[in-house]
């Protein structure tokens, strides 16, 4: 290597250079699309509109500075608290069912006998590629009196159900967002499972291991690292719910505009004319889904150094 | 919701760190019989299906397990048997007749309807949609190859700090993104455009990250040395050797990217107002939305909801298979 440092060092320019121009399109992007909005959203969250003119009426407006009386306000601000509240509930309920029935499917799939497996895989996937919103409006359809099938079987059956009051429309939700994201979370789960060397099970069985056994005491365990990583990203995914809200917003008056932090800050932006405020609480909501990702990193640490170059 | 857990494919990418093989195998939908014996969980069982009656689970287990699995299909798939039967359906019937049976189904009539109703608006948003998503997936696939294989086979200094803002981003939830980057596109007159919706998304942070691992273990430094001394350039080594053995985690990028942008709701809903701009969702929002003051758009948006599923549909079935690839390829380094 000492030998020939004239050499190295035009190799690593060239290595620079080279690089540069393969990551320069990317980087910019990025810059404009993650770093600039962050940064932008920062720097109007602590503006406000200051109207001037008699009893602050007049056509001139003009951008103060305000501190952080935006933050106050919008933590002050009962609805969009709520909202939060009301995410962290969803997402303590409708989270551990949903991985629960994930995995409940990945170990009967990796347990029944074969025929049948690739069908019940793919009808179980197959809503993963219903997006939110036509999965929102379909739902929207069987919860509604009048048209819905199952409205209709359960009256006929003398049960009085209303999947849109206000007691229930957050499990309604919940329930779009587990039919959704199960079979998807399965399929995680299943990758996981079959990259466990199979003689694991081959020594459980000659032990005289039951099915269950096998499942409780070596799969689970096992698939550990794959249900932390669907469980947080579970979170951060509720953190963001708002296709969902808003499809059924006009079909029950139960869901108001700050039913979630999302949905306030949209409607704080686009129907209140507030986008200081909105911005404050799109950099509060960035900030909870920060927590929760450096919780992440700290849980998958080491995994980060996979990447390096062989 | 889509976002993070479209996420959660891209991270758990390098997760398994198990053997490729059987995954593989029971990827292409052959069944665990096509995996090489021994090498998937559950052997002795599947020795059993090939019939060596010792080892075959209790007849009571079997039917226990097929039941579970009846019954959770059942849920996941009425939904739609119930949209398949209420395309066939007018307005009056959608109301007036029970959800899950046909009635006097006329499927080509409402689905002509559907395509030709204010002109077509339909089929525009549908060309939008492809457009967006076409697009957007095959631009991000280029940019995270290029920026994931100058990542993995150079080195520079700040190459790792790069590397670690990038991750940073995977973790940021998009709409959090969007509405500042709606504040921010306003300011400079793209909001609106579709522009709007084709730059961010050809942005895929986990792209590169799935593309510099990929290339770390796929491209050998040896391939790239021999090139140069054959005299090629670096966009030709590129080009010719680099993307060429990259390209099945570009098929899992590119594939990914489509469904996420296709599935993108905030972002449209936040960019655009004119609705010649709009993708399929967005339309379909709008339909529903003025459905009360105009009863046929309720038969519109069953009918439209149910065309813009059917190619989604199909691409789940080719994306199970890249995407179970996609996990084992992720975990070659891990």
């Amino acid at each position: 290597m000492r030998g020939a440092p004239r050499r190295l060092t035009r190799t690593e320019a060239r290595s620079a250079r080279a690089a540069s121009g393969f990551l320069l399109p990317f980087l910019a992007l990025f810059l404009l699309c993650f770093i600039a909005p962050i940064g932008y959203a920062l720097y109007e969250s602590l503006l406000k509109v200051e109207r001037t003119g008699p009893l602050g009426l007049g056509g001139e407006t003009k951008q103060v500075w305000a501190g952080l009386s935006n933050y106050a306000h919008a933590l002050e601000d009962d609805r969009f608290t709520a909202g939060f509240g009301r995410v962290l509930l969803f997402g303590a309920v409708q989270i551990p069912v949903m991985i629960a029935f994930a995995t409940g499917l990945a170990l009967l799939l990796d347990a029944a006998s074969a025929r049948w497996v690739g069908f019940f895989r793919t009808a179980f996937f197959l809503p993963y590629g219903v997006p939110g919103v036509i999965a929102s409006i379909l739902w929207g359809f069987l919860y509604v009196p009048g048209i819905s099938p199952l409205v209709e079987m359960a009256h006929s059956a003398g049960w009085d159900v209303d999947f849109l009051g206000r007691g229930a429309v957050l499990w309604s939700i919940a329930n779009i967002v587990t039919w959704q994201f199960t079979g998807y979370n399965m399929l995680v789960l299943i990758a996981q499972l079959k990259a466990v060397p199979g003689e694991l099970y081959e020594a459980a069985r000659i032990d005289g291991a039951s099915a269950w056994q096998v499942a409780r005491h070596i799969k689970l365990p096992l698939i550990r690292p794959a249900l932390v990583l669907t469980t947080v990203f579970s979170l951060i995914g509720t953190l963001q719910l708002f296709a969902e809200p808003k499809v059924l917003k006009p079909l029950s008056n139960s869901i108001d505009s700050g039913y979630t932090p999302n949905l306030a800050a949209y409607n704080e932006a686009f129907t209140s004319n507030n986008q200081h405020i909105a911005a404050a609480e799109a950099v509060l909501l960035a900030l909870v889904a920060c927590v929760l990702s450096f919780g992440f990193l700290r849980l998958v640490g080491q995994r980060g150094k996979d990447g390096e170059s062989g | 919701m889509t976002e993070a857990n479209d996420l959660t494919g891209g991270v758990v990418a390098d997760e398994p760190g198990g053997p490729g093989e059987p995954t593989d195998g029971a990827a292409r939908g052959r069944g665990p019989e096509a995996a090489p014996p021994g090498a998937r969980p559950g052997a002795g069982r599947r020795r059993a299906a090939k019939g060596r009656a010792g080892l075959e689970p209790p007849l009571r287990h079997r039917i226990i397990t097929a039941s579970l699995l009846t019954v959770a299909a059942l849920y996941f798939l009425t939904p739609v048997y119930w949209l398949v039967v209420s395309s066939t359906k007018s307005s009056s019937d959608l109301f007036g007749t029970f959800g899950f049976w046909f009635h006097d189904p006329h499927p080509l009539d409402y689905l002509h309807r559907v395509l030709t109703y204010d002109d077509g608006i339909y089929v525009r948003w549908f060309a939008n949609s492809l457009m967006y998503a076409g697009v957007g997936a095959l631009a991000a696939t280029l940019l995270s190859a290029a920026a994931g294989y100058a990542l993995a086979k150079y080195r520079f200094p700040g190459r790792e700090g790069i590397f670690n803002v990038i991750l940073a981003g995977v973790l940021i939830p998009g709409t959090a993104l969007a509405l500042p980057l709606y504040l921010l596109f306003s300011e400079i007159g793209l909001a609106n455009t579709y522009w709007a919706v084709l730059i961010p998304s050809v942005v895929s942070p986990f792209g590169v990250y799935l593309c510099r691992i990929y290339a770390a273990a796929a491209v050998p430094d040896s391939l790239l040395e021999a090139a140069r001394i054959d005299g090629a350039g670096e966009a030709r080594i590129f080009s010719t050797l680099g993307l060429r053995l990259m390209t099945p985690a570009l098929v899992t990028v590119f594939l990914f990217q489509f469904v996420h942008i296709w599935n993108n709701f905030f972002l449209p809903l936040v960019m655009l107002s004119d609705s010649d701009l709009y993708p399929i969702q967005l339309g379909l929002t709008s339909w529903q939305g003025y459905a009360d003051r105009q009863p046929e758009l309720y038969q519109y948006t069953v009918g439209g909801a149910f065309l813009s599923v059917l190619p989604l549909m199909v691409l789940m079935g080719v994306l199970q298979r890249y995407w179970r690839t996609g996990l084992t390829e992720g975990s070659v380094k891990a």
